[in-house]
């Protein structure tokens, strides 16, 4: 059983017109075995979240903890994070020449547990894993994300997530821009390494149609880098129905009249 | 076989004739200097006298116009504006161009199976000239000065089994010329190693004459000191079905500039050209190809792969590919990758593909120079993998595609650790 806590999280960017602050106060935390799912209209700093758990260099944290069963998530470098067991998978993954997902799989794999892979039982893994995410055999000789449509790179960081076992697998907007047959196929793998039983998810979507493949048992609303509202399930069938346009009027809470405020001046 | 267009198309060159004097299709030529109608002493016809390249009527502006010939005198002074040596640091080239080389050559220790003849000869051997003609001053000025050459010889239908070893190791920094003729004779087949080690100022002129039917290998390894100056002009010449394929490895060297060609002279000919570079700090190392298919039905393939890393590391690839007129049924591709890992460094790289016929069965050219940037390290190190191991992956892979293609599997070992080698200087 483990624990990832994010308490009242600061995270700020560097742009042109100098610093900007994103998240403005985050407080989350998810079990093993729960799924979150995070929404909220663009630009509200869910994807912030999602890359600041990763560790990207881009944003910089200016108060605020998030610990992994009490370790010092930020202290670590990015691929201290992952071997710690926490996985993003991208909004963007990243074209990488020269590396074939046969390497790269099998060298991440190593470094995240600490020893090779067993060679025959690890490639039977991969294919396993690769057909039921009906990725074609021939990608392992690929390199890695090179040349792949944007459904293909999605299934491939599922397929990583499937493979390395992470205790916490953090999903930012992975539902975005896959068609319906990608968007289940995509669910099932999720729900497949949820159901092992040792994975939080924490799931950050703007749009409420991956909520029907893939259960959330809370779900945060997230409007100009705070969590507005929480709730259950219900909460996504609402959104579902309403959006975010009750967020923006001022209808909800006063603080969020007052944030959509200073965002429109 | 696909029929384009029977009209000259010319990619990356200007048109032969174009329809207003002065101008081309790529906008006004401002330079009188290569205009074949120009009376000066040096250009048009009478160095057109001289040429055993092109002659009368092609332009300077094509490849097979360029001039070739034994003589230095033919060659005007280097300014660094000329189109060939305009990457080139010529300040660097310690004298190579000017000088007259009288240094001491590198020395050459040939290993090599009993059913191969190697022989040390005089100038005047019936076999100098028999592959290749100077293209550029630096390497007439080797040819007039070179005062032995070896000779290697692989005779009718030998096989050789293992690679013949050419160990040429640099004496010092005077400048110098080197000779070297490869002949691999009719059906023969065989593996020829050009490991160039050592300190050396050296301009060197090697001769490749692949037989019919012959299918010949030639690594050349440029693994120099880091004081190292090296012109090598490469010059294949291949028979009716011969098989021809050559390396490039240059990896040491202050300057290494390195000219490859190939000349078809008979039909269903091969050649493949590979090429692995990996410039440090400083370190300037260029390549400039020629395949030239004369004749109908050859083949060729050229790839050439290169990291750089470091302040002012600077490569430069330059891949000519000519489809004269006659070589109907040719099937031609070339392609250059760079890959930068560092700032401050310098990717030059052109390819450039004539066609002056539409009657082939494909041509085609490629180049893209990218930088290993740090989303590339963020996607691998998200994933649990350190940043050096993560570094290494990349630049070992987008290197290996080329040191798979030795097929010697020591030299392959070798040039993995020297990579493993360069990479692990990054992180000072």
């Amino acid at each position: 059983m483990s624990t990832l806590e994010i308490k009242d999280l600061h995270v700020s960017i560097d742009t042109e017109q100098g610093t900007k602050e994103i998240l403005k106060g985050v407080s989350l935390t998810i079990r093993t075995g729960e799924t979150h799912a995070i929404m909220g209209p663009n630009g509200s700093g869910k994807s912030t979240l999602a890359s600041t758990i990763a560790g990207h260099p881009r944003y910089n944290v200016t108060s605020g903890t998030i610990t992994l069963d009490g370790e010092d998530v930020l202290a670590m470098s990015v691929d201290e994070r992952a071997r710690a067991g926490l996985f993003l998978a991208m909004q963007y993954p990243v074209e990488v020449p020269g590396v074939s997902m046969t390497n790269f799989l099998r060298t991440a794999k190593t470094a995240i547990d600490g020893e090779a892979p067993k060679l025959r039982t690890w490639t039977k893994d991969v294919k396993a894993a690769m057909a039921q995410l009906r990725i074609d055999a021939d990608f392992t000789q690929r390199n890695v994300n090179e040349g792949f449509s944007g459904g293909e790179k999605k299934r491939v960081e599922i397929l990583q997530l499937e493979l390395f076992k992470p205790k916490f697998a953090i999903l930012d907007e992975t539902d975005s821009g896959l068609d319906v047959d990608a968007l289940k196929v995509v669910s099932e793998g999720v729900n497949r390494a949820h159901g092992e039983g040792n994975m939080g998810t924490l799931l950050i979507t703007h749009y409420t149609r991956i909520l029907r493949y893939i259960k959330p048992d809370f779900v945060h609303v997230f409007v100009d880098g705070q969590v507005v509202e929480e709730g259950g399930p219900e909460l996504a069938d609402r959104l579902e129905d309403e959006g975010y346009d009750r967020y923006a009027t001022g209808a909800g809470a006063a603080t969020i009249a007052a944030a959509s405020a200073a965002a429109q001046a | 076989m696909t029929d384009i267009t029977t009209e000259k198309a010319r990619i990356g060159a200007p048109s032969a004739q174009p329809f207003i004097n002065g101008f081309t299709e790529e906008g006004e030529s401002l330079s009188p200097l290569n205009a074949a109608e120009s009376k000066a002493p040096l250009a048009g016809e009478a160095v057109k006298r001289h040429s055993h390249g092109g002659g009368v009527g092609v332009p300077d502006s094509s490849r097979a116009g360029r001039l070739t010939s034994y003589k230095l005198a033919d060659f005007k002074p280097l300014t660094g504006m000329e189109e060939d040596w305009r990457f080139t640091p010529l300040k660097r080239l310690r004298g190579l161009h000017t000088e007259v080389l009288t240094g001491a050559a590198p020395a050459v220790s040939v290993t090599a199976p009993d059913s191969v003849r190697v022989e040390t000869v005089g100038r005047d051997d019936r076999r100098i000239g028999s592959a290749a003609i100077p293209e550029d001053r630096v390497s007439a000025n080797a040819w007039e000065n070179f005062a032995e050459a070896t000779v290697i010889t692989v005779p009718s239908e030998v096989e050789v089994e293992g690679e013949v070893s050419v160990l040429l190791t640099g004496q010092g920094t005077e400048a110098s010329a080197q000779h070297v003729v490869i002949v691999a004779e009719r059906f023969s087949k065989s593996v020829v190693v050009l490991d160039h080690q050592g300190t050396a100022v050296v301009s060197e002129n090697i001769e490749i004459l692949v037989e019919e039917g012959a299918q010949l290998t030639v690594i050349s390894l440029q693994e120099w000191n880091d004081d190292a100056v090296h012109a090598s002009s490469q010059q294949a010449k291949l028979g009716r079905d011969a098989k021809f394929k050559h390396i490039v490895v240059s990896l040491g060297g202050d300057l290494v500039r390195v000219t490859p060609s190939a000349r078809f002279t008979a039909p269903g000919a091969e050649v493949e050209l590979f090429g692995l570079y990996f410039a440090d700090a400083g370190q300037h190392l260029e390549q400039r190809l020629f395949v030239d298919h004369a004749v109908a039905n050859c083949k060729s393939n050229v790839l050439y792969k290169g990291a750089l890393q470091g302040r002012n590391a600077h490569t430069v690839w330059v891949g000519d590919v000519l489809i004269r007129k006659e070589a109907e049924g040719t099937d031609t591709y070339e392609a250059n990758r760079n890959l930068v890992l560092t700032d401050g460094a310098r990717a030059d790289s052109v390819p450039n593909l004539e066609i002056e016929t539409g009657l082939i069965a494909g041509a085609g050219h490629a180049s893209a120079t990218g930088r290993f940037d740090d989303q590339h390290l963020f996607y691998l190190m998200a994933r649990g993998i350190p940043e050096e191991v993560a570094r290494r992956l990349v630049v070992r892979g987008f290197l290996n595609e080329i040191i798979q293609k030795i097929n010697v599997p020591a030299i392959e070992e070798r040039l993995t650790d020297a990579v493993e080698r360069e990479l692990a200087a990054t992180n000072h």
